[in-house]
């Protein structure tokens, strides 16, 4: 077991996978000599060499379509778009080819490519260095979605979707790259694609939640605690395949469940939740299933003032905790 | 596809043969593909106005070019991937007939997507031909990533693609050539210019007469052939194929064709292209002029041009049937492969509404996708 931030567990787990493994190959802008602009992949460029780690082009739709062509034709891309943010002018490779390749080809074709963005918003980068654009992808069928929210789970989740035969979209909140911290064992442990985990057990109040707002619920979860709700958190880890059996027991459990999620309110990845808690635990509820997201605004705001005002902290989700236990 | 020069007055190699390096039985080859391919194409056009299948994309008029162009790649080594006209392409790489009808009628059996996909839309692994979507133009960085890949692996594999005037204005066009020609990537890209964009004709597609000129702005060479010429569109992919392999990087060609037929079974042309326009467009076919190429060459005897027409009958008249009768997708198969593993985690409620994702007893309809095609 090692102390690792965020970062150094995804920067770690990809080293051991390129050396394990010669058919992955990392690229994307800035990734080569000057290491990714947050430092991801720095010191891969010297250990690999040019060709495994490609300092591309500006074109972010053509670091996805070649790495659809790659991983068609033997290797296992790791693409990283520089901000989630600007994954949008690759949004067609992603969803008309990647996403569709192994069901229009009757399963003659996969595409087995990692796609690695930074998102999220609280670091003062405003409209386009912030967003969340989870739920775009999940809701395409053939795409897996995975948010990791600590190093261990950082680690083993990047493995598997190194090693899973299908585009799987990885992303990591930056505010988390320095900020967080836990131990990361040496060996080639894997964290299954498809589970979430339950990381604070309770009996009144489902919190599911994901990435940064993973930690946040769990913050939260320690300050009612004090008032004497008990608040079970759900960290969802992937949320295409979602893992639906753990979040239904926790909910037919608890009787009552806030989502928690840092993306745009209307049509977030809280509302695919809601629905089928609605439709498949309605018997069990005690309470609205209830949202905590950010505000429907087109981009987080860049003074921080207005930026706090957007941004979903553990005071909002202990108020969000509070209404829904009076309820 | 001869290993060595064969040299004319060998046996088997006249002087048109030998001028592109080739053996006649190549250029039988070649010949055999683009009729298999009017032939095959003629056959849907029938089956569509006879009500069998909804919908044809026609690759008449582009045929020649794309027998010759595909013939100097390996096949099940070297990489295609196609486009919706490319029926000759797809042959000249190992298709049958009978495949492409079988994905006209969207069998069980089609090789390209097992009956999921509208027709045109080729590929298949066995033949190294890449699976195509619609939304034109992004096979362009599949092909291109195909190559980097190859490259990386040295394989010694080379990846073509192909596609119209019109789609080559696709931004993943520019993004792809930039990166290959960047990283001399063993990879060829065939534009097929047929003077039109559905009804849009080229001058309104680009500013310059020529794709190929685009070649320049990415330190490539742009190439372009007659497309009703055979061994002009074989040796300019020879060439290209041969500089890719050397590790020399991309090449632009430009074929020139026609497009003898409308843009597919659901477009009327006579709308945007004049009545002299369509008569004058049969006379530049440029199946026939092949066909007397090799005539004037002693190639093609009459003998072996009457056996050729009854093979290719025969096969299309099997092709067809075999294809009436082949079996529907089973709707029970309608879940597989959106992974390559089963997510029955996520399947719906079997009692909800419209749960258990409704595909018993689904009729398949398919009626909203006709007439929106394009
Ligand atoms: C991205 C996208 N936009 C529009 C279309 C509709 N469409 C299909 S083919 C076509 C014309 C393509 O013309 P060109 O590339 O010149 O090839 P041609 O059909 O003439 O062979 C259009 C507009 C599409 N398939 N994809």
């Amino acid at each position: 077991m090692a102390l690792k931030t965020f970062i150094e567990a995804i920067r770690e787990t990809m080293t051991e996978e390129m050396r394990r493994d010669e058919s992955v190959i990392l690229l994307g802008e800035d990734v080569g000599l000057k290491g990714g602009v947050f430092l991801a992949t720095d010191g891969l460029f010297a250990e690999f060499g040019e060709d495994r780690v490609i300092d591309t082009p500006l074109s972010e739709s053509m670091i996805i379509g070649t790495s659809i062509g790659a991983a068609m034709n033997g290797l296992r891309p790791i693409a990283e778009i520089q901000f989630a943010d600007f994954i949008h002018p690759a949004f067609n490779q992603l969803v008309s080819e990647a996403a569709r390749m192994r069901y229009r080809s009757n399963n003659g074709f996969g595409v087995p490519m990692t796609v690695r963005a930074p998102y999220g918003g609280g670091v003062h980068g405003a409209l386009y260095h912030s967003q969340s654009v989870e739920a775009f992808f999940a809701h395409v069928p053939g795409l897996k979605v995975v948010i990791p929210s600590t190093p261990y789970d950082a680690a083993g989740l990047l493995r598997s979707s190194i090693r899973d035969d299908d585009p799987v979209l990885y992303f990591e909140h930056k505010k988390m790259y320095r900020s967080v911290r836990g131990d990361v064992p040496a060996d080639d442990y894997l964290v299954p694609l498809g589970k979430a985990a339950i990381t604070h057990p309770g009996t009144q109040i489902t919190v599911l939640a994901y990435g940064l707002m993973a930690h946040y619920a769990l913050e939260a979860a320690d300050v009612v605690a004090e008032e004497g709700v008990s608040v079970e958190v759900v960290d969802l880890r992937t949320l295409r395949p979602l893992d639906k059996e753990t979040v239904l027991s926790s909910v037919k459990k608890t009787g009552k469940c806030l989502i928690v999620y840092e993306d745009n309110r209307f049509l977030g990845y809280g509302a695919e939740l809601s629905a089928i808690i609605a439709e498949e635990a309605f018997d069990y509820l005690d309470g609205p299933v209830s949202r905590v997201a950010g505000p429907d605004v087109p981009g987080v705001p860049y003074n921080h003032v207005l930026e706090d005002w957007f941004m979903v902290n553990p005071e909002k989700i202990a108020d969000g905790i509070r209404k829904l236990a009076a309820y | 596809m001869a290993a060595t020069k064969p040299k004319a007055g060998a046996a088997g190699v006249s002087e048109l043969a030998a001028s592109v390096g080739l053996t006649d039985d190549d250029l039988i080859g070649m010949y055999r593909v683009i009729a298999t391919a009017r032939a095959v194409d003629e056959r849907m056009w029938v089956l569509n106005r006879a009500g069998r299948i909804p919908f044809v994309i026609s690759g008449q008029g582009h045929e020649d070019a794309q027998a010759a162009i595909a013939w100097p790649l390996e096949k099940r080594k070297d990489w295609i991937a196609p486009f919706y006209r490319s029926i000759a392409t797809c042959l000249a790489f190992g298709m049958q007939a009978r495949d492409i009808l079988t994905a006209q009628y969207a069998k069980a059996i089609d090789l390209s997507s097992g009956g999921r996909q509208m027709p045109g839309h080729y590929g298949n692994v066995a033949n190294n031909l890449v699976s195509l979507s619609s939304p034109v133009a992004t096979q362009m960085l599949h092909a291109v990533g195909i190559a980097l890949a190859a490259k990386l692996r040295k394989t010694g594999q080379v990846a073509l693609t192909t596609m119209g005037e019109g789609s080559s204005n696709q931004g993943d066009v520019h993004e792809g050539l930039n990166f290959a020609a960047i990283h001399k990537l063993p990879f060829i890209l065939c534009i097929e210019n047929n003077g039109y964009a559905i009804s849009v004709p080229v001058s309104k597609q680009l500013a310059v007469p020529d794709v190929a000129a685009r070649a320049s702005g990415y330190g490539i060479p742009g190439v372009i052939v007659d497309g009703a010429d055979v061994l002009g569109c074989y040796r300019a992919a020879k060439e290209a194929v041969d500089r890719a392999r050397r590790g020399e990087g991309p090449t632009l060609i430009e074929a020139k064709v026609i497009r003898l037929t409308a843009h597919s079974s659901d477009d009327q042309q006579t709308k945007y292209r004049s009545a002299e326009e369509l008569a004058d467009l049969q006379q530049q076919d440029p199946l026939p002029r092949f066909r007397k190429e090799l005539r004037d060459a002693g190639v093609l005897t009459e003998e072996l041009e009457a056996t050729i027409a009854a093979e290719v009958k025969a096969d299309i008249d099997a092709a067809t049937d075999y294809a009436e009768s082949a079996a529907d997708p089973d709707p029970r198969t309608a879940m597989k492969w959106v992974f390559a593993e089963d997510w029955p985690g996520e399947t719906p409620p079997t009692w909800g509404f419209g749960g258990g994702h409704g595909l018993e007893g689904h009729e398949g309809d398919t009626s909203a996708a006709e007439g929106a095609v394009d």
